[in-house]
């Protein structure tokens, strides 16, 4: 068994709001409540849910982008929001995020070198050379061409500016990523190229994915084990074979009724070659 | 006066041209198909294969510089050429639209009830009173929780789901004969879709008027429509009953569309099929078949010109000469 890469034990995340009452304790809203769970290295965990289920709450407390109201996040031993900011900088390179929407994640006026290579020149000071290197890799890796490094993401389609998104979060070597929704915005045809590349990135170089998403037959494909948040709390939690095959919790029978059904005929065969 | 003998909506030959920053282009090139009221037809399709531009030229919202040849016959009525003033008194009114986010589409400034009346007051000239008292049966009629407590209620202070039921609402306002519904539920939750969906599919039946709906969903498409048309590259290369077109996907396009999708119950780590390549721009579409640049069947014939249709059942057809290949 791997060891856990990533613990979140107990994490509640409450959010304060406008006050109402000059006089009167502003109130709160509590986004997540007494999360727990644990990733292994290697592996991909699908987080699915619907609008204000906390899914991208979660997403923002593992990146350390804010710190849980209770609760710890531990990365790789590392008590994430605990640590000094010199080392909470350091422990950022494990860490990436790949974004639902490709058109408003990449900058409009950066080169896709200035974009993939930035996080390195941020997290380690590397030379020139080495982000350049480093940044025709990353690139090589997720299937776009050194030529492509002095483009602009106008240049690339919704599919191929996912992958420069992939390439960027790929350059610091992180162990872990976070996928908010990486192929929601994506066509049917093109999303079906982003969940191959995802998953021959984790068999090449065993990245642990922590997957976002509403399309359940998406998590089926990409993860290990699934949680199903539902107004900010873990209604039920497994392997996907059993969460949804045989769901337990009623609010997960009720979204896997919701998934628009396909005639069961309707499995085509591959094309023939000629 | 409508003759009960011709369709609802009657589209022939239909070519659009965009202005683009390349120069014209080609956005529909010759599309064709007919509807009844009562008929439930969808446009399915990924970005940039012409299924909005469909429904953006059915009601004449096209961007600026377009041109349309072929023509659009509604209810007898020839709609291309038509000038600006006799398409406001068709849209709204004989032809109501949903489109994808409820948020841009309702006005945040005004209270939801006098959005509905809006189109009530303007084409059956109804008065304050008369449209607040419709709207608010609007409202039960879609469906919407508390609706006479909502009539006052501004676009932010209702969920996605709630905005998106009134968006509907003010598509039916006036008893349209045809619905165009653009990626309706493109933007909810997936319990949400299918309540949105149901009751777009009650509507419809209720009142027989003819729905055109538009999604890139394959799902969301068996669910509710009679007749399915797949769209690739502006032209349509398969058309027929929805269910026989799930049954026997001809077109490689449809059955490369359907094999990426990924479904419940695959084992982890299988590896989807994928389409080669990518849609070609507006401005480099091929001369020949439009997708013969991404098909494993491609031979040389299908370069030269573009495929006829090819009848494979009944009311079935595919635009490629290698069916059956």
């Amino acid at each position: 068994m791997n060891e856990a890469l990533l613990v979140v034990d107990n994490v509640t995340k409450r959010y304060r709001l406008p006050r109402e009452h000059l006089l009167a304790a502003a109130p709160e809203v509590q986004a997540l409540g007494g999360v727990s769970f644990t990733l292994h290295a290697g592996r991909s965990l699908g987080v699915v849910g619907e609008s204000g289920s906390g899914k991208s709450t979660l997403a923002r407390l593992v990146m350390a982008l804010e710190p849980p109201t209770s609760g710890r996040v531990v990365l790789d031993g590392l008590d994430l929001h605990a640590l000094p900011r010199e080392e909470m900088r350091l422990a950022r390179t494990r860490l990436q995020m790949v974004f639902q929407d490709p058109f408003g994640s990449l900058d409009p006026r950066r080169t896709v070198l200035q974009t993939v290579a930035e996080p390195l020149a941020v997290l380690h000071g590397a030379s020139r050379a080495e982000q350049r290197e480093r940044a025709v890799e990353a690139l090589d890796a997720v299937g776009l061409r050194s030529a492509d490094l002095a483009k602009y993401p106008h240049e690339f389609s919704g599919g191929q500016r996912q992958r420069i998104a992939i390439a960027r979060a790929l350059i610091t070597r992180p162990k872990l990523i976070v996928a908010d929704e990486p192929v929601s915005a994506l066509d049917v045809s093109v999303q079906a190229q982003v969940l191959n590349l995802m998953q021959d990135l984790q068999d090449k170089f065993g990245v642990t994915y922590l997957f976002i998403s509403h399309d359940l037959a998406v998590v089926d494909l990409v993860c290990d084990e699934v949680i199903v948040l539902w107004q900010g709390r873990i209604v039920e939690q497994g392997p996907p074979e059993r969460l949804f095959r045989s769901p337990e919790h009623p609010y997960t029978q009720r979204l896997l009724a919701a998934v628009p059904g396909m005639p069961q005929n309707a499995i085509p065969s591959p094309p023939r070659s000629p | 006066m409508r003759r009960v003998t011709s369709p609802l909506l009657e589209v022939d030959a239909l070519r659009v041209t965009l202005q683009t920053a390349r120069g014209p282009a080609d956005a529909l090139r010759g599309i064709s198909f007919s509807m009844q009221r009562g008929d439930t037809v969808g446009l399915i399709g990924e970005s940039g294969c012409g299924k909005s531009i469909t429904a953006l030229a059915l009601m004449g919202l096209l961007p600026d510089g377009a041109k349309v040849a072929g023509s659009i016959r509604f209810a007898g009525q020839e709609l291309t050429g038509l000038d600006e003033a006799a398409l406001c008194k068709l849209r709204g009114n004989r032809i109501g639209m949903v489109f994808q986010e409820p948020m841009t589409a309702l006005n945040p400034l005004h209270p939801v009830g006098r959005q509905i009346a809006e189109p009530l007051r303007l084409h059956k000239g109804l008065s304050g009173t008369a449209a607040r008292a419709e709207a608010l049966r609007l409202l039960e009629r879609v469906q919407l929780p508390q609706a006479a407590q909502r009539l006052d209620a501004y676009p932010h202070q209702l969920s996605g789901g709630q905005r998106q039921r009134v968006v509907i609402a003010i598509a039916l306002a006036c008893g349209p004969d045809l619905l165009v519904a653009d990626e309706p539920t493109t933007a909810l939750d997936v319990t949400i879709q299918r309540e949105v969906l149901d009751l777009i599919a009650e509507l419809v039946a209720e009142d027989g008027m003819g729905l055109l709906l538009i999604s890139h969903d394959l799902g969301v498409m068996a669910q509710t429509v009679q007749r399915l048309l797949v769209m690739y590259g502006g032209t349509v290369v398969e058309s027929g009953p929805t269910a026989a077109v799930f049954e026997h996907l001809a077109h490689p396009y449809s059955r490369g569309l359907l094999a990426a999708r990924p479904r419940l119950g695959l084992p982890r780590g299988t590896r989807l099929a994928t389409i080669p390549g990518r849609v070609p721009e507006l401005a480099d579409m091929p001369r020949g078949c439009p997708f013969a640049e991404r098909c494993a069947l491609v031979i040389d014939a299908c370069r030269m010109a573009d495929p006829p249709p090819v009848s494979v059942g009944a009311g079935h057809e595919a635009r490629c000469i290698r069916v059956g290949a």
